[in-house]
């Protein structure tokens, strides 16, 4: 089956590409991109700010459910074409990665078919990788905590 | 998060992809590995409790010798590193295209 995302990462370069092909009308897409109430669902982070235009600024927090910041992050906007294209900033507050800059490209290919691309540059080969591995090595710490936590369950009972 | 556990970390190491290669074929005791190298044995058996704790390797004790064997589905997994980065954002993005489905204009 196709991948309806994909993610283009060439060795030694510090950009990457996502592209995405949607069964919505290219007008939806950016919709969710730019209203905080949707942004919010999709996402699953807060909106604490959203102001959609050249030289306006975002921010997005995350809490656990005991009300603790785990994720914060916020940006400028450097370029917002409605339905075509925003150019932003991203960074993640408290976290030991550079600002990223990025792309986003709206398409619309019939009525209710659409492409988005993204592009984010990063400030180094080294931080792109980082952050493309992020994911998986979440992956793995989580399931070594599993782990842990089975193995602590297990040394209680004895 | 915890280095050692960082399987890229892991297999940054030449003697640890020197192992690897080793049990990529074959189950090796920890005495058998250790012959194929230098290094003083305790060396070598950090590198395996390294590659153990990554899930590089899996061993099984066969009367006094632990013997062990690559994992070749975590192998697997590096190989396609990739793939969590998409999944995270294709998850992201379909969530997006079930919501704005959804989606009535307040107009």
């Amino acid at each position: 089956m196709e991948q309806k995302t994909k993610v283009n990462a060439e060795n030694g370069q510090q950009e990457l590409v996502i592209t995405r092909e949607f069964d919505l009308p290219v007008e939806l897409v950016f919709q969710a991109f730019t209203e905080p109430e949707l942004i919010e669902q999709w996402m699953g982070t807060k909106v604490l700010k959203m102001e959609n235009r050249k030289h306006g600024g975002w921010q997005f927090e995350t809490k656990d459910a005991n009300g603790n910041v785990v994720f914060k992050a916020n940006g400028v906007i450097h370029d917002y074409q409605p339905n075509e294209k925003i150019t932003r900033t991203f960074q993640m507050e408290n976290a030991p990665f550079d600002v990223q800059l990025e792309f986003l490209e709206f398409e619309k290919i019939t009525g209710d078919t659409s492409k988005l691309k993204m592009q984010i540059v990063y400030r180094s080969v080294s931080l792109r990788d980082q952050m493309l591995k992020l994911p998986f090595a979440q992956g793995i710490n989580m399931a070594h905590n599993r782990l842990q936590e089975v193995l602590k369950k297990l040394v209680v009972k004895q | 998060m915890n280095l050692r556990r960082d399987v890229f970390q892991a297999i940054a190491d030449p003697t640890r992809r020197a192992i690897l290669l080793l049990v990529a074929t074959q189950s090796m005791s920890a005495g058998a590995i250790a012959a194929n190298f230098d290094t003083a044995r305790p060396t070598v058996s950090k590198h395996l409790q390294i590659l153990t704790e990554c899930e590089l390797l899996e061993y099984e004790q066969s009367g006094r010798e632990i013997y062990y064997h690559l994992n070749a589905a975590k192998m697997k997994e590096i190989a396609d590193f990739i793939e969590p980065f998409r999944k995270s954002w294709d998850d992201r993005f379909n969530k997006l295209e079930n919501l704005m489905k959804k989606y009535k204009p307040k107009k």
